[in-house]
């Protein structure tokens, strides 16, 4: 018998199911490093611990303001902080839908040339990169107080949410459907109402649902730097430390996120 | 070009990809006006690629392709999607719009012939819409006009994908492995639909195929490529171990080489 003939028996007693790290040495460094970390960590932190339990008394009696919760008396206030939310979120998710379909198509690799391509995925990047609160501000102070500056701060951080995950949807799609539609000679806004719209639709509108959802969540935290919305009104409550007015708003927003949350989990469902 | 009695005239045509790999190499083909021819070759010997050559879907590297006379290749982009309506292509895997209906996948060869706005309202003439019921009668799917692509089985779906390139009024039919996802029974029918539809309308077609008694059984001239040449050129009685070996490599072809009376005496007896 040769010196290379195969042994199963060996082969099963010796065969060990591969480990996430391969390297031994490596693995128990790893482990024992999150660990030293870890202590390291924990080590660190300073508690106050008589500065939290004045903190909790206090607390409590914050919380103890909420209550009643008091719809009434600023009831007009309430309103009009919504119904401008509201708007606010409308037209911002209608106008970043319109403004993010073009980039997703410019920043889908299959379909846009290599330049097309860098320019729309830096659209997504810079949109993506600064949070709603800083693009507020900077709205805030180009163009004042108001639902304009939040309007505008949603439209843009719809296109980065919407452009890249549509552009990402236009990648994944089946490239024989959109082959055959190109062999019967279709020219390209053809080619995308026939292959790629049917193929992305479902995730269009899932998407969209999802961001109108968010746009709302975001425009009650944008009223803090003055971009307008029921933000400006749960802001002045605070100021003025009618918390159980505030309370009524917290209320308020909850709801509607609720039921934002629920109608967009609904559509998703529907369109799939 | 007069005295040119080829449909389809393919001088030294090329394709080198991107990665480098030479697919075709330098192939002449004339294939005239209501042939059906079938390619045959191992995977990866350049049938996809040569198809794909005719239509300009890959753009080849060198050589001239020649549909009616015209020159395909050096066409701008509309003149090149005229073009394309003459040559209908049929895929392995359908390519159908799987969330389009079956009329509308089957209108949807009408592309190249319709406005983008009239395309996109579904608004097209009358007699293409009872052109393409005449169609589905004839291949028994009238009753599904309106039922989604992706909920027929895998025959019903290539007769689709048939009627699709029949709706553009081609005079040429790429077709690239027809059968490949389809079962024996269901290969034959579908093939003996593509030969019938082909003598009736006068249609010549090049079928990319790799069941050689497929080819055989069904196509009046066939071709062999492999690794990018035409190795071989002949009618189908001309195919022997010797040729078979010369496209795809030594194998005992004896087996292969048996006429499949079973399978039609088998295909007829379950008809009956």
């Amino acid at each position: 018998m040769s010196a290379t003939a195969f042994d199963p028996a060996a082969a099963a007693r010796a065969w060990r199911p591969p480990a996430l790290i391969g390297d031994a040495r490596l693995r128990w460094a790893i482990y024992a490093g999150a660990l030293l970390y870890a202590a390291l960590a924990l080590g660190s932190v300073e508690v106050n611990w008589t500065r939290a339990a004045e903190g909790l008394e206090r607390g409590a009696r914050f919380l103890a303001g909420f209550f009643p919760p008091d719809f009434v008396s600023k009831r007009e206030e309430i309103l009009d902080g919504l119904l401008e939310s509201l708007t606010m979120t409308v037209v911002a998710t209608a106008l970043g839908i319109v403004l993010s379909v073009p980039v997703a198509l410019g920043a889908a690799r299959n379909l846009a040339p290599l330049p097309v391509y860098l320019f729309c995925r830096g659209i997504i990047a810079v949109s993506r990169t600064f949070q709603e609160i800083i693009i507020a501000i900077v709205f805030v102070a180009m163009l004042g107080f108001g639902p304009l500056a939040g309007m505008l701060t949603l439209a843009f951080a719809t296109i980065g949410f919407l452009g890249k995950l549509l552009a990402e949807d236009i990648e994944d799609m089946q490239a024989e459907q959109a082959e055959a539609i190109r062999a019967t000679g279709a020219g390209w806004f053809q080619l995308l109402a026939w292959a790629v719209l049917p193929q992305v639709r479902p995730r269009l509108i899932g998407l969209s649902a999802y961001r109108l959802d968010i746009n709302f969540r975001e425009s009650a935290v944008l009223g803090l730097v003055g971009a307008g919305g029921i933000g400006d009104t749960l802001n002045t409550a605070f100021d003025r430390y009618e918390f159980d007015t505030a309370a009524a708003v917290l209320i308020v927003i909850v709801a509607i996120v609720l039921a934002c949350e629920y109608t967009s989990g609904w559509i998703r469902r529907a369109v799939q | 070009m007069p005295g040119d009695a080829a449909l389809l005239s393919v001088e030294g045509l090329s394709k080198r990809y991107p990665t480098g790999d030479l697919a075709l190499d330098d192939v002449d083909l004339q294939v005239p006006a209501g042939q059906v021819m079938a390619l045959i070759g191992p995977s990866g010997a350049g049938k996809s690629t040569l198809i794909r050559c005719v239509n300009r879907l890959v753009e080849p590297s060198a050589g001239r392709v020649r549909l009616e006379g015209e020159e395909i290749t050096g066409l701008g982009a509309t003149a090149l999607r005229r073009a394309r309506r003459r040559m209908g292509m049929i895929f392995q895997e359908y390519a159908l719009v799987e969330r389009l209906t079956v009329m509308e996948n089957v209108l949807s060869g009408r592309l190249g012939y319709t406005g983008f706005w009239a395309s996109w309202f579904r608004r097209f003439p009358r007699r293409d819409v009872e052109q393409a019921f005449r169609l589905l009668d004839r291949v028994g799917l009238a009753h599904m006009a309106d039922k989604r692509a992706d909920a027929l089985s895998g025959g019903q779906r290539q007769r689709v994908g048939i009627l699709r390139a029949l709706m553009q009024d081609p005079a040429l039919l790429l077709v690239d492995e027809p059968t490949a996802s389809l079962d024996p029974r269901t290969s034959r029918q579908i093939m003996r639909l593509l030969v019938e539809l082909c003598e009736e309308r006068g249609l010549a077609a090049i079928i990319n195929i790799h069941d050689v008694a497929l080819a055989r059984d069904f196509a009046r001239r066939i071709v062999g490529l492999r690794a990018g040449r035409i190795v071989f050129d002949g009618p189908p009685e001309a195919l022997d171990a010797e040729v078979l070996t010369r496209i795809y490599g030594e194998e005992d072809w004896s087996r292969a080489l048996r006429r499949p009376e079973e399978e039609d005496a088998e295909e007829a007896a379950t008809a009956a």
